[in-house]
């Protein structure tokens, strides 16, 4: 009986069709209780409680909220292109979740081990607002083409930012692998790319809060200026769609940022003399590490929804266009007089 | 099996640049251009230029075609308008595009191309890097037209930039270097109010402080 289940797993489209499953249903989970982690959490920033009803300390209330959704009716808005109203989430969902593919969890744990992998998953996240535009424009509602007007400008200028930012990885790692990138930040919690990139670091993340439409820059749904922006017209599944994008989204921008400047998997910890910490089973490379660093960017998400106010429109085009850019140019010429200065431990020659 | 995909593709790539000049509304047409840009970025893939086929996705589907959807999403178009005078330009119409596909057809037509007269490309290895040999290629054989690609680009961002800037004064917009540069007391004074000595106690809701 194993053996048998051993040689189906090995039928190529199998195994990866099993790995597909192994990245994506802990995914959803995540996703699912990231909503309810963000109720919480803003709950008690705002000195509420929460969702507290549904199972103990409302621990059901995602799983109720999933069940209410799927089962909603989808309404259809008049004068809707029905085929590009039902096909915009669709595509919001498969870019979101694609670029997962090429995501390593560990050393050897990746399903999809590309050359290009930090291009894909730019070119993945680009194509995600897509699914954004196809939504406002096929919804026949005025609030939902603002909307689209708004993300299309916003997530292309932003979208320069985060690619000079990664730029600035790249050269450092000499490499578009992610598994060689986070090769490249060996040693000890020094060795990470997040000290000689900090500004770049700031603003890939900050970027990455742009790209995804949150506060404090969602002015794609502003729901106090144009009701919910480009989902206003969505109900049902079709809405909960676009809800799981954007969460499955924050997700991949936060373990994208753990990996590239926080050194993914490596343990802080890593041949570091002091109180024995380099021998202990503290230094070894784990996907712990790599999921506690990516929550702490989740938490980030959450914490700047509950601190900051929304971003007016011209602040956030002045912002992307006008601070972010010019940083990451001077940015990459400082690395490349890193590179010239050999600075210790990131940009030796020989290594 | 790459044969398959080859074809699927091809198919998918010449059907959505049909349906991108033969459907009448813009914004659909548009979204048809974006399909044909994947279409394309796959047969690339097939071509083991995977660097060249990503840049395709980021830069045409990513960028371009979201600016493209921005604009022709905000013109009002009148079909009917489109429509007209279609029958009177044919002859003219039917002539460019012959001269057009006379044009490509020199270029890259089938006498250009072929087994006979190239040798058959060989594969490369799984971990052949097609970023690499084009970074080599374009840092030092290429450098000059590298460059060169460069600055005409440049010289077109500072054309378009000064063709649309209008410097209009009388407008009333904020000035956001002065907006930073604000500090607390060029908009606040505190004023030291001596307490006045009470003539008569005044009893309403806050007379219990």
């Amino acid at each position: 009986m194993v053996d048998l289940i051993l040689s189906i797993y090995e039928i190529p489209v199998i195994n990866i069709l099993v790995k597909i499953v192994v990245i994506l249903v802990p995914l959803l989970l995540t996703v699912a209780y990231f909503t309810y982690a963000e109720r919480k959490v803003i709950g008690y920033m705002q000195v509420r409680i929460g969702p507290n009803r549904v199972g103990p300390r409302g621990w059901l209330q995602p799983i109720a909220d999933a069940m209410k959704l799927m089962f909603k009716e989808i309404i259809f808005p008049s004068g809707a292109n029905k085929v590009l109203f039902t096909i915009a989430p669709t595509l919001a969902i498969s870019t979101a979740l694609a670029a997962w593919a090429v995501i390593p969890f560990g050393a050897e744990m990746v399903l999809a081990d590309i050359n290009v992998a930090l291009l894909y998953i730019l070119a993945m996240t680009s194509v995600g607002v897509y699914g954004v535009i196809l939504a406002g424009w096929a919804s026949n509602s005025k609030y939902a083409i603002m909307s689209t007007l708004r993300t299309a400008a916003q997530v292309v200028s932003y979208e320069i930012a985060m690619g000079f930012a990664l730029v600035g990885v790249v050269m450092a790692a000499r490499s578009l692998n992610i598994g060689d990138i986070v090769a490249g930040q060996s040693g000890s919690i020094w060795g990470w790319y997040m000290w000689p990139l900090l500004p770049l670091f700031v603003i890939y993340f900050i970027s990455g809060v742009a790209e995804t439409n949150r506060a404090p820059f969602d002015v794609a749904e502003g729901e106090s200026e144009i009701v919910a922006g480009f989902h206003v017209e969505y109900s049902g599944i079709l809405f909960a769609i676009f809800f799981l994008a954007e969460y499955a989204n924050m997700i991949l921008i936060s373990i994208i940022a753990a990996l590239l400047f926080m050194g993914g998997w490596l343990s802080p910890f890593q041949g570091v003399e002091f109180l024995g910490l380099g021998s202990s089973f503290l230094a070894a490379s784990s996907i712990v590490w790599l999921l506690s660093k990516t929550a702490i960017f989740m938490f980030l998400f959450l914490w700047f929804r509950a601190t900051f106010p929304r971003y007016r429109y011209d602040q956030i085009m002045r912002l992307g266009w006008k601070v972010f850019i010019p940083v990451t140019i001077v940015w990459i010429y400082v690395i490349g007089i890193m590179y010239y200065a050999e600075l210790a431990p990131w940009f030796l020659r020989d290594k | 099996m790459e044969t398959i995909v080859f074809y699927v593709f091809s198919a998918f790539m010449i059907l959505s640049a049909l349906m991108v000049i033969t459907v009448h509304n813009p914004v659909r047409a548009a979204f048809f251009l974006v399909l044909t840009f994947f279409a394309s970025a796959a047969v690339w893939l097939l071509l083991e230029a995977e660097f060249l086929a990503i840049i395709l996705i980021i830069v045409y589907v990513g960028a371009v075609m979201v600016l493209f959807l921005f604009v022709v999403m905000m013109l009002d178009i009148n079909l009917t308008e489109l429509k007209k005078g279609f029958v009177k330009n044919l002859p003219l119409a039917v002539i460019a595009a012959l001269a057009m596909f006379a044009l490509i057809y020199m270029v890259v037509g089938g006498e250009q191309f072929g087994i006979e007269k190239f040798a058959v490309p060989e594969r490369h290895a799984a971990d052949y890097s097609n970023v690499s040999a084009l970074g080599q290629l374009l840092y030092t054989e290429y450098v000059y037209s590298f460059e060169i690609a460069a600055v005409i680009l440049l010289v077109g961002i500072v054309a378009a930039i000064s063709l649309t800037l209008r410097r209009r004064p009388n407008t009333r917009h904020q000035k956001i270097e002065e907006q930073v540069a604000v500090k607390g007391t060029d908009r606040l004074q505190v004023v030291k109010v001596e307490p006045q000595p009470r003539k008569h106690q005044i009893v309403n809701s806050e007379g219990g402080k």
